[in-house]
């Protein structure tokens, strides 16, 4: 996967782009984006809701999403109150269930032969897989399967709010079933949660649950198909770790440094400032852009090339600082069993055909993954 | 073997026993609170972050520019943080006190 911010960030470190007549300034180098995403006093994330996104979803939802769109000190009393239920995937029997769910999609697909991957393997897998984290019933993925890929935002027209309304309408209707009555899941849960010492309210349970489905769709449907299209590229990776498979995890930070499934996320200036010696006038946004920072050679050595076995990666896929993700632990733990499996049962894979999904910020255009891919798959 | 005692935020002391690995490694297994090591060691997620006593640095050696770069954008930040995944135990290590940063 090529990186096209190089020029940019080598020459300038910025880039300028439209969005819906509110311009992005894009930051392109390693360290001023860690820089920008630090200091959020100046370029903060509790600006109005959907703003910090790009493309700008302000058209399309009122609802503020938490504790994403909260700035500090207020962040910090969210945070704290979801952090233990992110970490979940830590746990033995959270393990147990997520690799049930991904032997049985892998399983699934050597049997039929060949799979689409992204409908058909990466969709249902993040859809099984987020019953898990929600603990909510199993047969609740039939549903959010059934909502397709580019759900939550239109994406050929950022002012279409009809997509938007599946996950509105959805959680309206799950926050009423869970107070009529209350389960062990994450939507009766937080109904029952305080933040300094006050009940959360319904836009405050829909702010974290809309977060929770918005951000680790699209993300986890690109890490899942782009580490199955690199594996299907490179079988000698899938022996390299099945014999060695105590370089596992730096595999993991690997992959999500070079794919970063989320190009960048944005900020609004709470002040006249500056980045990269360019002035960013107050309320005005720029964008972290993480797929960038991770090909930044001043950092990477080898850049442009998966090294499975590297020691050193101070990768932004995960965000950086105060709003790092939120579901980092279930997307490794995830990434983690995917290989495991993939070592234990798969043979060979092979890419038949696909369609790639080009995103173009500006002019400058990025594959951030696939509309579609058909890979033959064998057993061991 | 190295001896090596954490002392955590609420200023608890454990002292642990290891002959490899890392201290981020070594922390996290025993549940040390305050060291998570989310990305596993690779220098990314600064959650393994730990204040080096003076009499104690020379054991542990100076933090590389990636690390310093990292440290330098996180909380708590001293002159004598390091990030303890990037601290391999050895024996020389032997007797090592180090303070959670967060």
């Amino acid at each position: 996967m090529p990186d096209p911010f190089k020029e940019k960030r080598e020459n300038e470190g910025y880039h300028d782009i439209d969005d819906q007549n509110d311009p992005v300034k894009m930051v392109l180098g390693h360290k001023d984006v860690r820089k920008a995403a630090h200091n959020w006093k100046t370029f903060q994330s509790g600006a109005e809701p959907g703003r910090i996104v790009v493309p700008s979803e302000v058209e399309i939802r009122d609802l503020r999403q938490i504790p994403f769109e909260v700035d500090p000190p207020e962040h910090k009393s969210y945070r704290d109150l979801v952090e233990p239920w992110f970490k979940r995937p830590l746990e033995e029997e959270y393990q147990a269930k997520l690799k049930n769910i991904i032997a049985g999609v892998l399983d699934e697909a050597i049997e039929k032969g060949s799979v689409e991957v992204i409908h058909d393997f990466s969709l249902v897998l993040q859809s099984r897989a987020l019953t898990v984290l929600l603990n909510s019933d199993y047969s609740e993925a039939e549903r959010w399967i059934s909502w397709g890929t580019h759900v939550f935002r239109s994406e050929d027209d950022p002012l279409d709010n009809s997509k938007a309304n599946v996950l509105a309408d959805y959680l309206d209707e799950k926050v009423e079933e869970a107070k009529k009555n209350p389960t062990e899941d994450f939507f009766s849960v937080l109904l029952n949660s305080e933040v300094d010492g006050k009940k959360l309210s319904d836009d405050e349970v829909k702010g974290v649950m809309m977060l929770t489905f918005a951000g680790g769709r699209d993300t986890v449907i690109n890490a899942v198909t782009n580490s199955i299209a690199y594996f299907a590229d490179h079988p000698e990776s899938i022996e390299y770790l099945r014999k060695q498979p105590e370089h596992m995890n730096t595999a993991i930070e690997e992959l999500v440094r070079y794919f970063s499934p989320l190009t960048h996320m944005g900020r609004v200036a709470t002040e006249d400032t500056a980045v990269c010696e360019h002035a960013v006038k107050k309320d005005s946004r720029i964008s972290m852009c993480w797929a960038s920072a991770n090909r930044d050679e001043r950092v990477f050595e080898k850049p442009n090339e998966v090294v499975l076995d590297r020691q050193m990666n101070p990768h932004v896929g995960f965000g950086f600082g105060t709003h790092n993700c939120l579901g980092a632990t279930h997307a490794r733990t995830i990434l983690k069993i995917l290989l495991e499996q993939i070592i234990e049962k798969i043979g060979s894979m092979e890419i038949l055909d696909s369609e790639d999904n080009i995103e173009d910020w500006g002019g400058i255009k990025r594959k951030v993954g696939y509309h579609n891919i058909n890979v033959k798959l064998t057993a061991l | 073997m190295a001896k090596i005692t954490f002392v955590t935020r609420d200023n608890e002391h454990i002292t642990l026993e290891a002959s490899s690995g890392s201290l981020m490694k070594l922390a996290t297994q025993n549940g040390i609170k305050g060291i998570e090591g989310e990305c596993g060691g690779v220098c990314s997620c600064a959650t393994c972050h730990v204040h080096v006593p003076e009499e104690h640095s020379a054991k542990t050696g100076e933090a590389s520019e990636i690390e310093k770069d990292l440290l330098e954008l996180s909380d708590n930040v001293q002159d004598n943080s390091r990030l303890c995944c990037q601290v391999q135990i050895t024996e020389e290590l032997d007797g090592l006190v180090v303070h959670v940063a967060n």
